[in-house]
């Protein structure tokens, strides 16, 4: 099918990022070792270096050196665990809208559930390399989460506290639970929507129904808990209690935006001809609400803290802002300026390349808020988007454009007996 | 000025947007169409020009948050600074995540309000006026679509008859 032109370019994706790959390593080689000669020297390229220096003063010098090293150490590590769960969180968002699709029995969108089922399927390799990640940070080969060390909960009262909840093993069983329900739930689904194609009543399609229900309740009391896991915990002390929400904004808003880039790349290619620009109207207006509900939250939690000012909570932001002002502002920028700008006019909603380049954006911005999530924890000051970052976002595009496309090659991609898919074909707006 | 009108009752919304498309294939000038609810598509086959209310919408936008950014920094920073929170009123930008909820309030209540009185205005309705529906059963399950006649009446009566017409009328009504 068309898809396999697509194949290459995943694979050549892969490539690229294999090749990136051993440059990760020479190049935090390279950093280490320079910083371990004398740090002075090394990083006249890393921004706000100066303030670094400036900001240690309380430190001895080898201290100091001593926390810039696990810094540089953890970079590749946290380059590559950015990325991983970047695309793992673009499946997982998704799932979640295809999952609303099946319990709202929606009418327009069944011309798309393929494109969503072939998106879908990168929950089995995303979600295991990330719980490889997660394995190797409890076995500490790296060290992104530091309560997994048992000295630092040693000399910490507030980790103790919360070492009923926060502990490896109940870490590792709840991400197993969690992944395990998102697969079981997406290979359940998939294979209910095929097996509707063939069936001569409706019963898969209502047992769909049923269990997507279910799944959501589900899902949402779990994907709370896996960013909190998984991303919160690497700031152990700091806390949100919208954090889950906002998470899932980001995942569900970066989800549609890949939803209408596939079904734009794949009506381009003279697949889904049924799919009309009514179908691309809504999902770019889904783009531009749920931007724009990312934002509402992302405000909501910035807000309250700046407004309480309490200093357990404001550290949160004092990093961001003093260390990672580019990022920080820029990522609000990307994400809530343009795509309210770009996709306001009904009119543009419907032209697949302003679509298209509005999804560009909002996808970079995504991948700099969950940036902006996990690296002042793990890398503090020493961020820098170069090789590893970049190396390991073109890997996992590479995994996910292979495997995605893979899945979306191996059904046909209208589905032939839904009971909606007279609707989804007539619709317009 | 008054003119002579000729209208086509039709009691089926299906019906009507058939005819709708049928007179403009024949190149005559639908004067209006008064129907019960809105009908999903009459405007494109009328061949009425989009709507520009959006456009409105957005400007009233821009004036609301102006309007709250210059109310703000008078009330807030320059009339009467206060300390709330430990956080000295001196400057509007250092201030400003305390505003923007009034900032987006005040855009939503703009755009919103003035976008319904422009409609008001627009469609020229205002208290206490006359109604513009030629029939009561517009209001209720008829659909009447309106043409002016132009000394080809009986043509336009044929041409209406054979659209599923459930009643034509004539009248001379004061267009504006």
């Amino acid at each position: 099918m068309g898809a396999i032109i697509l194949m290459v370019l995943g694979a050549l994706g892969i490539a690229a990022g294999f090749l990136a790959a051993p440059s990760t390593v020479e190049e935090s080689k390279a950093m280490m070792a320079s910083h371990d000669d004398g740090h002075g020297d090394a990083h006249g390229a890393t921004v706000s270096h100066d303030n670094a220096d400036a900001g240690a003063h309380a430190m001895s010098a080898a201290e100091h050196d001593e926390h810039v090293f696990h810094q540089l150490q953890n970079k590749p590590w946290a380059a590559l665990y950015v990325a991983a769960f970047f695309f793992f969180m673009i499946a997982l968002g998704v799932l979640a809208f295809y999952a609303i699709q099946r319990a709202a029995q929606a009418g327009w969108s069944p011309l798309l559930f393929r494109v969503m089922e072939g998106i879908t399927s990168y929950l089995v390799p995303g979600g295991i390399i990330v719980f490889v990640i997660l394995l190797l940070s409890v076995l500490h080969v790296n060290h992104l989460f530091v309560w997994m060390d048992a000295d630092v909960v040693a000399h910490d009262a507030l980790l103790q506290g919360k070492s009923g909840y926060l502990n490896p093993t109940f870490f590792l069983i709840r991400a197993a639970i969690f992944l395990a329900g998102w697969i079981a739930y997406r290979e359940y689904s998939r294979k209910l929507s095929l097996a509707q194609d063939e069936s001569t009543d409706d019963s898969n399609f209502k047992l769909n129904f049923r269990i997507s229900a279910a799944f959501l309740v589900f899902y949402l009391i779990s994907e709370s808990i896996m960013s909190w896991d998984w991303i919160m915990s690497v700031d152990p002390h700091w806390f949100s209690t919208l954090f889950g929400w906002y998470i899932f904004a980001s995942m569900f808003v970066s989800g549609i935006t890949v939803i209408a880039m596939v079904t734009i790349y794949l009506k381009s290619k003279g697949h889904l001809e049924e799919v009309n620009n009514s179908h691309i109207h809504d999902l770019a207006k889904f783009m531009f609400g749920i931007s724009i509900f990312w934002t509402y939250l992302w405000f909501s939690q910035f807000m309250l803290i700046w407004y309480a000012n309490i200093p357990e909570e404001v550290t949160y932001y004092v990093t961001r802002i003093q260390d990672y002002n580019l990022p920080f502002f820029g990522m609000i920028a990307m994400n809530f300026l343009f795509p309210v700008l770009l996709l306001m006019n009904s009119d543009y909603k419907r032209m697949n390349w302003f679509v298209v380049m509005a999804g560009v954006v909002i996808l970079a911005g995504h991948y700099m808020d969950i940036f902006n999530a996990i690296m002042p924890a793990t890398v503090g000051d020493q961020w820098f988007i170069g090789i590893p970052e970049i190396g390991a976002v073109l890997f996992f595009a590479g995994l996910f454009l292979f495997w995605i496309f893979r899945a979306l090659a191996s059904a046909p991609l209208q589905p032939k007996r839904n009971p909606f898919i007279e609707e989804s074909r007539h619709f317009h707006y | 000025m008054a003119s002579k009108v000729i209208q086509a009752f039709y009691n089926d919304d299906d019906v009507l947007m058939h005819a709708v498309k049928k007179v403009k294939a024949a190149k005559h000038h639908i004067e209006e169409v008064y129907c019960p609810f809105p009908v999903h598509g009459l405007d494109k086959a009328m061949g009425l020009e989009p709507t520009r209310i959006a456009i409105t919408s957005f400007m009233y936008g821009c004036v609301g948050l102006t309007v709250a950014i210059v109310m703000m920094n008078y009330i807030m920073i320059e009339d009467w600074p206060q300390d709330i929170g430990g956080k000295p009123s001196f400057s509007y930008i250092e201030n400003m995540p305390a505003f923007v909820p009034i900032m987006f309030e005040l855009t939503v209540f703009f755009a919103a309000h003035l976008m319904v009185i422009t409609f008001y205005l627009r469609s020229r309705l205002w208290p206490f006026k006359k109604a513009e529906n030629p029939d009561v059963r517009t209001t209720d399950d008829h659909f009447v679509m309106e043409i002016e006649v132009h000394d080809n009446e009986s043509q336009l009566r044929d041409l209406l008859a054979g659209t599923g017409a459930v009643e034509i009328n004539i009248s001379e009504k004061d267009l504006h």
